[in-house]
């Protein structure tokens, strides 16, 4: 295959270096330093999608982020594919795979095109919004169909076999951009000592210099840019980021860049190389130095293929030695528009005319265009062009001075590539992103970045400075302006010589009439993405949509992934006529992060698969995966749920726990309760403000239960909390509450009370917990230590600091399951070591692992809440009926009391805890399940309280329930129902939420 | 994301290790029990929601652990001072 | 409110913290958090060259110290402990031989020294020190990793957002920070030199992040 549209010489790109690449399943060739885009048009490849809306064939458009029609699927295999890739920043590489995303079958042949056609005149604005959306209901249908046919690209059904990451950065000066402005702003910065970012989206640095065959100093532009970039690198404090595009500038001068690493190189990434990276960086002063998106004009099928902007004609000449076409109609209302047809002229091919809106511009360009004889066709526009899949004519006729009307007659030029230049477009998106409201110039015609509270700066393009002289100047005083900022002194940088040319008033011109009214005129698209016509924009501004972000939303306009950064400023200029207000009026909309679409690797990063989350686990973790332990995540604990033995289903599993703690012994790794040591003299008294019970007579070698409460006395913590000294406690919390528990003694102690002494310490991990429960606990503990722990010696909620299995430890003589319990606290470090002598020890005994729903089951028997499901931020002590944790006798107004005393608080049918037995014992009311008195009652059933703990207890044979009913303990003995989703009623009888040992007997022994 | 300065720690650090918590300057009543239901429920419940200047409880989560205040721009997120527990902002809303 | 220092000896005896010799005898050998990722096979085995070299420098005593910065006393009992003062200024460190000090908060401060003498060290701190304090062992729920080499910088900033430059981060300074999804008290012992204290239960992770983020540099472990 030929490249007919490549020149033999001139340009960056490397004829030496071929390169392969497909396209559509057929393969072409490219050189090194090619875009994907500029291999395409080498190829003379026309039609490269497929419109969003009306399925028209769409060509190039553009050469960088603004390309809204080569928007490709790229990858060779499932695993790579990548959706969303401009064709105009993606470098070519050997053995790239592309394909366009729209189309069916082809691009070429489409079925949805003849549709189109009908459907096209029958899919005004809003189409989606009146056809689709009722019924509500078949939504889903209507948006996978729609979205089928649309064809935007799609996900890859593998995983993605390449790495990802994020880097935090930190500098002076970051500097966005590294064209004329931007090298200048760096170079000053970087000779003044800052610590330097500077970052392009382009594969190399240069920007438009790279475009053109301007003259720095004499010599080609390319050789200043080289020379500064050499230079730049030498400095070690100076990070230079090609291929990354600064994507989204955040508060305080936070940025994220999006920085391709190897997409240049292959369809996967190199072994141990990272694919992607942000870049997090916070920066003392920005530089915002992103340029100018030339506009395209608006005109009838100003979509067929071979319409393009000007700034992209010369860019594809001089960078890419392609000429996209052979016959050019240039239109324009500005002088820059003339360099097209210079460049054009020059690579050797026929410029069959500039069409200038203006009357008698008189500027060095348009001087250099008459000097060469280029036929300049004054106050005139190409008012529509004709071709399907390639322009083949256009027509031309005389404008009325305003531009508002065609006048005189209308002419045609055969011609396959027409340009326009509608002016330039400062790229204000990133100072969008931090809030800032653009405001309009006339003088530039467009938009520039509004008054902001960040610490940045702004040079060459983004201030509508397009001369780049006057660009390299603002960089320097930018990057001046900066080092003062952050206390370094100015730098010594001579700027390049540049020949400033003149300009003539560019003229304030969007939209093309056409002879006939826009509504009837052919299609003149404004959003060439989203199908957004102008036709279409007026129509919604007759349908009363005046605001422009309404108007934007009502037509879809920028809304495709390029975010109208060709169409958005002639979308409003249509509307402001609409509306007859001038643009500044109507208004604009702005930006958001990203800048240019990003894959969804580079967001997660490294935080995926096993590292998506932290898994936190206990020094006897390995021990529990070796037994085959279910887990359970608790917080970011992975806790075990249970240890099924071969065979056994979930249920089995649970009874035989269960019955193990009850009948002989169990073990419970309980490490992951929080753990805060609490020393100070006013330490007691601390306990007494935020627990809702007494702590003045805690004796040392004591343990007290506590629940702690909110100011409006609601439960939302508890445990249990042993007195080591008479001015040091160590107090557990729930696994999932131990930080916020510690934040919430910390925030009281600072804030509220600093004049008492005290100190909070996390010991979370610092201790391991083996708890054995059950009533062979105690002779089981007696062998792995030489103290006595008998009854006698050893009372129930007792603490002693004694030795098991030669290991220093904490043991407290506590009860969650109702059994006779040890809990052994010892240096995690040791953990492993006493945990393993216990289950060597305790085999005589049957001793059971056992894990959190067992704990479950054997607490919901002696009705002992767990803070967090038996409670919901709504119940008080009260309402759980543990009133007697609650101590009214202190003289200090504790946390919730006050709380506890609202009206509310104490109104009659608060809902409260009960148990609940079924009828059927074999039942198992599901947990959330809401209670009723008459299941057969008139709709809505008024409802009484809902399930928070629901178990088989195997222990007693038959169901057991926890639950909230309206003034349940007063109701003991009556009935309720719970009428389950498939019809059927469980019945259940209200009771004491204590169903096994209600005298406290087995852990007292 | 904000950048703040700890004034414990003393420096800028990212807004990820911080907590905020809430409005500043919001004591507990020092006789919970002398308080009406609606004096009570003003303590517990209702804040201000300014546009504009804000002074804020901050703690410094993943560093130092301590508590400090914060006036903030609500609108264009400038934190204008930082100050310790028991400090009166400099900068407040007119 | 403190009346701690009118107090008799017997009386004060009685307010200071409970403490206990946590370690047991040499027959028990202890598991560092990092224990299962065996780290010692790891080095004999493993790579010799790469960007990043690792070190758990396990089973040290680590001891949270809580007091008053303004109080002389307490200052020089301090001292008088460890030989080195605490450092008062935010965000840096001391040290004594096998004791290093790192600055936590304006009331806090990590104590590290060998793990067999720190019973020693926390009776020591009972006798000497006056008034309100606290002294917490704190040593089996950390470890401390050493992380080198040419690309150390370059894989820290992966995980935290402290700028590490070392205008900003010189060698002796300490942040308590986020490091990767957990957090992690980093200080720099030298130029390409760092170490880490990190919780117990978030170890396993740091480790599995920590292999990973360095693949492009290479990783070597060091026993």
């Amino acid at each position: 295959m030929t490249q007919q549209n490549r020149l033999t010489s001139g340009g960056r790109i490397d004829r030496s270096t071929p390169l392969t690449f497909t396209y559509n399943g057929k393969q072409y060739k490219g050189f090194k330093g090619d875009t994907l885009a500029s291999a395409m048009l080498a190829n003379g490849i026309d039609v490269v999608a497929r419109s969003f809306k009306y399925s028209r064939p769409r060509g190039i458009v553009a050469c960088g982020a603004e390309e809204p029609n080569a928007v490709l699927q790229l990858g060779a295999t499932e695993a790579t594919q990548v959706p969303n890739v401009r064709a105009t920043q993606q470098e070519l590489f050997d053995g790239l795979v592309s394909a366009s995303t729209n189309g069916w079958p082809s691009v070429d042949t489409d079925v949805m095109g003849m549709i189109g056609k009908v459907g096209g005149n029958m899919m005004p604005p809003g189409f989606y919004y009146k056809t689709f959306m009722f019924p509500e209901s078949l939504w889903d249908t209507y948006e996978s169909m729609i979205r089928k046919a649309a064809g935007i690209g799609r996900a890859p059904r593998e995983r993605d076999p390449d790495t990802y990451d994020a880097v935090n950065q930190h500098c002076d000066v970051m500097i966005v951009g590294a064209g004329p402005a931007g090298l200048a702003a760096a170079l000053t910065a970087a000779r003044g000592g800052a610590r330097v970012i500077i970052a392009d989206e382009q594969n190399e640095f240069g920007g438009s210099l790279l475009n053109s065959t301007e003259q720095l100093d004499g010599k080609p532009a390319a050789e200043w840019v080289r020379a500064v970039v050499e230079e730049l690198s030498t400095f070690d404090d100076v990070m230079l980021l090609p291929r990354s595009t600064v994507n989204g500038y955040h508060d305080h001068n936070f940025l994220t860049i999006h920085e391709r690493r190897t997409d240049h190189l292959a369809d996967i990434a190199p072994v141990n190389t990272v694919r992607q990276r942000i870049h997090r960086v916070r920066a003392k002063w920005v530089v915002l130095a992103t340029g100018a998106h030339e506009r395209p004009l608006v005109y009838a099928n100003n979509d067929v293929p071979g319409c393009m902007i000007t700034g992209a004609v010369s860019a594809y000449i001089n960078r890419y030695g392609v000429v996209p076409g052979n016959e050019l109609v240039v239109m324009t209302t500005n002088d820059y528009g003339y360099q097209a047809a210079l460049d054009w002229a020059d690579a050797g091919r026929k410029v069959v005319a500039i069409v200038d809106t203006r009357e008698a511009a008189v500027g060095d360009r348009t001087e250099a265009a008459r000097q060469r004889g280029l036929n300049i066709i004054s106050g005139s526009a190409v008012i529509e062009v004709q071709g399907t899949k390639r322009v083949t004519s256009v027509s031309v006729a005389g404008l009325s001075s305003s531009g508002t009307k065609v006048i005189g007659s209308v002419t045609k030029l055969k011609a396959d590539t027409v340009a326009t230049s509608g002016g330039w477009s400062p790229v204000i998106h990133l100072s969008c992103h931090t809030g800032s409201r653009p405001v309009w110039s006339d003088s530039v015609v467009g938009f520039l970045p509004g008054p902001t509270v960040q610490k940045q700066l702004t040079a060459g393009g983004i201030n509508g400075q397009y001369e780049t002289a006057t660009a390299l100047q603002e960089g320097l005083d930018a990057g001046q302006k900066a080092l003062a900022e952050v206390g370094l002194a100015a730098a010594d940088v001579v700027l390049p010589d540049v020949k400033t040319l003149k300009v003539a008033a560019p003229m304030s011109l969007f939209h093309i009439p056409h002879i006939k009214p826009t509504s009837q005129a052919p299609k003149q698209f404004v959003d060439y993405q989203t199908d957004v016509t102008a036709a279409g924009i007026e129509i919604a501004c007759r349908e009363g949509f005046e605001a422009i972000e309404h108007v934007k939303r009502y037509t879809a306009m920028g809304f495709g992934t390029d975010q109208g950064k060709l169409g958005n400023i002639n979308g409003m200029a249509v509307a402001a006529k609409a509306l007859n207000k001038s643009i500044p009026e109507t208004g604009t909309t702005v930006f958001r992060p990203n800048y240019t679409p990003i894959a969804f690797g580079a967001v997660i990063g490294r935080n995926c698969g096993a590292l998506f989350e932290p898994e936190r686990y206990t020094a006897m973790h390995k021990w529990h995966v070796e037994q085959g332990a279910m887990f359970e995540d608790v917080g970011q604990w992975k806790r075990p749920w249970y240890y099924p033995q071969k065979g056994e289903s979930m249920q089995q599993s649970l009874n035989r726990e269960c019955m193990a703690v009850r009948n002989s012994v169990g073990i419970l790794d309980a490490s992951t309760l929080g753990k805060i040591d609490i020393q100070g003299k006013d330490a007691r008294e601390f306990l007494g403000r935020v627990y809702s019970n007494a702590w003045a007579k805690l004796a040392i070698g004591k343990c007290r239960y506590g629940l702690m409460c909110g100011e409006d006395g609601m439960v939302f913590d508890d445990g249990v909390t042993a007195c080591l000294g008479e001015n040091h406690f160590v107090m557990t919390t729930t696994t999932g509450g131990a930080a916020h528990v510690y934040e919430w003694l910390e925030i009281y102690h600072q804030t509220e009370w600093p004049e008492l002494e005290v100190y909070f310490n996390t010991v979370t991990d610092h201790w391991s917990t083996a708890t054995i429960t059950g009533p062979n606990s105690r002779k089981l503990l007696e062998e792995l230590t030489d103290f006595d722990v008998s009854n006698d010696n050893f009372r129930y909620m007792d603490w002693k600091q004694i030795t098991v299995a030669g290991v220093p430890a904490r043991v407290f003589r506590i009860s969650f399951t109702g059994e006779l319990s040890f809990e052994i606290n010892v240096q995690a470090n040791y953990g492993m070591a006493v945990w393993e002598q216990l289950i060597e020890a305790g085999a005589k005994y049957g001793l059971t692992p056992y894990g959190t729903e067992t704990m479950h089951i054997l607490r919901a028997e002696k009705g002992f809440i767990i803070a967090g499901q038996d409670t919901d931020g709504s119940v008080h002590p009260y309402d759980l009926g543990m009133g007697w944790c609650v101590s009214n006798q202190k003289p200090f107004s504790y946390i919730g009391k006050r709380g506890m005393n609202r009206s509310d608080c104490t109104r009659a049918n608060r809902k409260q805890l009960v148990g609940l037995k079924t009828k059927d014992p074999k039942q198992v009311i599901p947990e959330g399940s809401a209670a009723v008195l008459d299941p057969k009652g008139p709709k809505p059933l008024e409802i009484q309280g809902h399930i928070s703990s629901s178990y088989w207890s195997e222990t007693l044979g038959h169901s057991i329930a926890m639950g909230f009913i309206k003034g349940g303990l007063d109701k003991m003995g009556e009935t309720v129902y719970y009428p389950m989703a498939d019809g059927t009623v469980i019945e259940a009888e209200i009771c004491s939420p204590i169903f096994f040992d209600p005298k406290g007997e087995r852990q007292n022994v | 994301m904000l950048h703040i300065y700890c004034p414990h720690c003393a420096e800028y650090r990212e807004e990820d290790e911080f907590h905020c918590a809430g409005q500043a300057h919001i004591a507990r009543p020092l006789d919970p029990e002398a308080c009406s239901d609606q004096e009570w429920g003003e303590y517990l419940f209702f804040r201000k929601n300014p546009r504009g200047l804000h002074h804020e409880l901050w703690v410094h989560a993943a560093g130092c652990r301590k508590f400090f205040n914060m006036t903030r721009d609500t609108q264009s997120y400038e934190i204008k001072e930082v100050y310790k527990i028991g400090e009166q902002p400099s900068v407040v809303a007119e | 409110m403190s009346d701690l220092n009118n107090m008799t000896a017997a009386e004060s005896a009685a307010t200071k913290a409970a403490v206990m010799n946590q370690v047991p005898g040499p027959e028990i050998e202890g598991q560092s958090p990092l224990h299962h990722a065996d780290l010692a096979s790891l080095a004999k085995q493993g790579p010799k060259t790469g960007g990043i070299h690792l070190r758990e420098q396990k089973l040290l005593g680590h001891l949270t110290l809580r007091c008053n910065a303004e109080n002389a006393e307490q200052l020089a009992a301090v001292e008088r402990v460890l030989g080195v003062a605490l450092p008062l200024q935010p965000l840096t460190s001391t040290e004594n031989g096998n004791y290093s000090i790192r600055w936590m908060s304006p009331d806090e401060w990590l104590i590290l020294v060998p793990g067999l003498e720190t019973f020693d060290i926390e009776t020591k701190f009972r006798d000497e020190m006056p008034g309100h304090y606290s002294l917490v062992n704190s040593s089996g729920g950390s470890t401390v990793l050493e992380l080198s080499g040419e690309n150390v910088v370059d894989l820290l900033k992966k995980a935290t957002p402290v700028d590490l430059h070392s205008k900003s981060f010189p060698v002796g300074k300490v942040v308590s920070t986020l490091f990767a999804k957990s957090t992690a008290t980093i200080r720099r012992t030298g130029e390409q030199r760092f170490e880490l204290v990190i919780r117990r239960s978030f170890s396993d992770y740091l480790w599995l992040w920590l292999q990973d983020a360095s693949l492009e540099f290479g990783l070597v472990v060091e026993a």
